[in-house]
């Protein structure tokens, strides 16, 4: 079947319409490029719209604060393996970044003295993690949403050229070299090829690989499943954040500043078990830390419920006025999802996929990296990541509650800076072969007829309760290698899979399909990182291997794939920084 | 009497049923409007009977639950499933809402699916919001102020902040726009609840420097003054937000202030 394409040439082309898409797509429009931001979704649907607690910066609004202590925190977090001079440029360039924010119009919640209210969040200290500091700025518990609603009006401010509701199905690569992309526009069934000079790709997480995460519906992790299919690597995989507090059952995310303004966790027993765990920063420990506590507490038969299987995390201590001003949507979401009225009664929770530190590798001007036959490093020309998608890596093995929202918006602009240096505007389009687009139109409509006998939505529950169970908050070798068998079942189950809708309008039984391509590929990338890191660091905890182990793993994990088989290789963590306003932190024993 | 006659193409017919084979007592019947472009037929009501003993509690878990087990070509928007997004609006039991927010419990019998109504529709349950979308940039959405946007930030009290609650929540799910009897009629002009709700989001913050130009800018016939209080839009509000009271604050500050 043959497809007509309609041709676009662009400066730049922007793959999703979050919190990086959007920031890049400003920063390119400001500088004159001609720019396209193609989007699946309209943009105020974007993930970033349920991002809650705040976007940390050490803007020392409430008390003293340092960017550089705001750096030692995210190195902490990331239990070292972050890069240290991209974590010296996040948390230096943070305080100007939120100040931007606020000027676009953030409706940022305010101090007396009428600056940006900042609040504790876990991990975020003073002093090199000597108590707690405030440094994460909130517009109430609805600061994604606040953001990325005032980012969309910033692009419209610039007349960005949006493609909503256009799903990206590949890059065409040539050469090792990126070309653009085609793009099903699914409104009117249209097939777009859009050549362009850098593609940045702000796609966003997988987190819907797993069966219960906070992540929406669309977090299907688009950007990494066609690295993948380009023969890219992705990063440090094996590191999935779970967010201590997702609503048992729904799994809808109840904020970190939830415990940052005071709440906190309790067992069946009315045991306040943090206190164990982390003496001292207890419920504001990282969020590795306190779902894997949560879980041994599950485990040892202290869990709440009628089948012990949760916690409680209590805010009905807290004074009403201050859940109705700062909790809010919370508040909502407890009484909506859990039947909670939170000023009484806890809040059933549980720890649920939410994060994916690892991502497409970069570096902190957001160009993709790869290596090559020989070893060496090498950046991937016409072809940047920002955002979740990408793994810059300032997250590391885990990543600190609210560093996400910062991450967006510093590399969104970065990217933005760096395509404006590249990018010759007046230059023409190299031509690259027909064959490219032809083999992304045959994936296509392969899987547009694909008449085998398994609906999409089995082989996506297969996929998702393997995760769930096999590479979830504790890892041994069994659960994993058990993992990387039952994986190859709904990977193998792609060749006999069913869509039965065969239109090209808003044919979601074929979007969720590509989708599930997308996912898959990732899911076993996944899990074969996680099988390979014989330590734990971060969020990656093997009962087996449990301490840190910084002379053999002090390394990222590079991941390819490739027929259902996945190659490994490892990439230095950058142990250096950018400048010498800080000097590296080496590692040393994680304790909150 | 004149009598008004629904073009023969809209007209909705019956459609499929898809009876459960579960022996569960727990059966709800579920009746979704059926429109596919591309095969010229008139839209149908296909009803399902789902097992709500093996459902999840929300009106999407049970779409959800049709589309993956039942019927995979039934189209839905849908992406946080708790509310913030404001994807999956539409009409459920009589009542533009949310459907992740949406109890299926709280239906009493039979439950109705329907696209938001007096809009174009895609497919399915999926409506066209071009327009809406279009109205919003008209208002320009975005801070207008001389102010350089380095430099440090905007001071704002407490009280000037809380103003824009109640405003800035809007997800712009227009389940307010297509609920509006106004917006129905004249959607190409009347700008709607959720657009207005915005463009006095812009108008009240204290750190925007172009409150006349917003104000006269909405200062029409037909893009405010269409609004004629009749507030549905208020009442269909998923997230309860007020954006009849927000059209009466830009009526009252267009006679106080006198935009010139």
């Amino acid at each position: 079947m043959s497809y007509d394409i309609i041709n676009h040439e662009y400066d730049v082309v922007v793959v999703g319409a979050g919190g990086s898409g959007l920031r890049a797509a400003v920063g390119l429009s400001e500088a004159g490029l001609k720019t396209a931001c193609i989007s699946k979704v309209f943009p105020t649907r974007s993930h970033t719209a349920a991002a809650q607690g705040g976007i940390s910066a050490a803007l020392g609004n409430m008390c003293e604060d340092d960017w550089r202590w705001h750096m030692y925190d995210t190195v902490k977090g990331a239990d070292w393996l972050g890069d240290q001079d991209a974590i010296e440029f996040l948390c230096k360039e943070a305080p100007q970044a939120v100040i931007e924010l606020e000027k676009y119009g953030v409706p940022f919640s305010r101090t007396e003295e009428g600056k940006i209210y900042q609040r504790p969040f876990g991990g975020m200290t003073k002093n090199y993690g000597n108590g707690v500091v405030q440094r994460t700025c909130a517009a109430a518990d609805r600061t994604g949403h606040a953001i990325l609603h005032t980012l969309y009006g910033q692009a419209l401010k610039r007349d960005t050229e949006f493609f909503i509701e256009y799903f990206a199905l590949d890059l065409l690569m040539e050469n090792g070299k990126c070309h653009g992309l085609i793009a099903w526009n699914f409104q009117d069934g249209t097939m777009h090829r859009f050549r362009a000079k850098m593609v940045i790709l702000a796609t966003g997480g997988y987190g819907r690989a797993y069966f219960s995460a906070t992540s929406a519906h669309t977090c299907t992790g688009d950007g990494g499943g066609m690295v993948l299919r380009a023969g890219l690597p992705l990063q440090d995989m094996e590191f999935v954040q779970f967010h201590p507090t997702g609503i048992y059952g729904a799994g809808c995310l109840i904020t970190e500043g939830s415990r940052g303004e005071g709440g906190f966790l309790v067992n069946s027993e009315g045991e306040r078990f943090m206190e164990r765990y982390a003496p001292s920063a207890k419920d504001l420990a990282s969020r590795d830390v306190v779902s894997r506590s949560m879980t041994i507490e599950i485990n040892e038969g202290r869990g709440v419920g009628k089948n012990k299987d949760h916690i409680f995390l209590h805010l009905n201590h807290l004074d009403a006025k201050i859940l109705k001003e700062r909790l809010p949507g919370i508040s909502e979401s407890a009484k909506v999802f859990a039947g909670v009225d939170v000023t009484k009664e806890p809040i059933p929770v549980l720890p649920t996929v939410h994060y994916n530190m690892g991502g497409i590798p970069t570096n902190y001007f957001g160009e993709v990296l790869t290596k090559t036959s020989d070893g060496s490093e090498q950046i991937v020309e016409g072809l940047m990541a920002v955002g979740e998608a990408a793994c810059v890596s300032v997250h590391g093995a885990n990543r600190l509650g609210s560093n996400s929202l910062i991450d967006l918006v510093v590399f969104g602009k970065a990217a933005a800076v760096r395509a404006a240096q590249v990018v010759k505007p007046n230059s023409s389009h190299e031509t690259i072969s027909e064959s490219e687009t032809q083999k992304c139109l045959d994936r296509f409509d392969k899987l547009r007829n694909a008449d085998g006998s398994t609906s999409t939505a089995t082989l996506r529950d297969k996929m998702q309760k393997t995760m769930q169970s096999k590479c979830a908050v504790f890892r041994t070798d069994k659960t994993l290698k058990e993992g990387l068998e039952e994986i190859q079942k709904p990977w193998e189950g792609l060749s006999d899979i069913s869509v039965k809708d065969r239109s090209m309008i808003f044919n979601t039984d074929l979007i969720e399909t590509l989708e599930f391509d997308n996912l898959i590929r990732q899911a076993q990338v996944t899990v074969a990182s996680a099988e390979n890191r014989k330590e734990s660091r971060g969020a990656h905890s093997r009962e087996d291997f449990k301490e840190r182990n910084d002379e053999e793993w002090m390394k990222h994990t590079l991941a390819w794939h490739k027929d259902g088989k996945v190659k490994l290789d490892y990439r230095d963590v950058h142990n250096f920084t950018l400048s010498n306003d800080v000097q590296y932190f080496p590692p040393k024993a994680r304790v909150y | 009497m004149v009598q008004f006659n629904l073009p023969k193409n809209s007209e909705v017919t019956k459609g499929k049923y898809y009876k459960s084979e579960s022996s569960s007592t727990n059966l709800k019947k579920v009746n979704v409007y059926r429109w596919n472009p591309d095969d010229g037929n008139n839209p149908r009501i296909d009803t399902y009977e789902i097992d709500m003993d093996n459902c999840g509690p929300m009106v999407l878990d049970v779409l959800i639950k049709i589309k993956n087990e039942i019927d995979s070509t039934l189209t839905f928007r849908r992406s946080c499933r708790e509310g913030i997004c404001g994807s999956c609006a539409m009409n459920i039991d009589g009542s533009n809402t949310l459907a992740c927010t949406k109890s299926a419990k709280e239906v009493n019998g039979e439950i109705n699916i329907y696209p938001l109504p007096h809009m174009s529709v895609v497919k399915d349950l999926v409506p066209n919001m071009k327009k809406m979308y279009e109205q919003y940039k008209s208002i320009e959405p975005w801070m207008q102020s001389n102010k350089p946007a380095n430099g440090s930030e905007s001071l704002q009290t407490i009280e000037d902040r809380s103003k824009l609650d109640g405003l800035y929540e809007c997800i712009l799910c227009a389940c307010c726009a297509t609920s509006c009897p106004s917006y129905w009629w004249n959607g190409d002009k009347y700008l709607g609840p959720a657009v207005l709700l915005q463009a006095y989001r812009w108008i009240i913050d204290s750190r925007d420097e172009e409150r006349k130009k917003r104000l006269k800018k909405v200062a029409d016939e037909l893009k405010l003054f269409r609004c004629h209080t009749i507030m549905n839009c208020t009442n269909a509000c998923p997230k309860g937000l007020n954006p009849a009271k927000a059209i009466g604050s830009i009526k009252k500050m267009l006679i106080t202030e006198k935009a010139d």
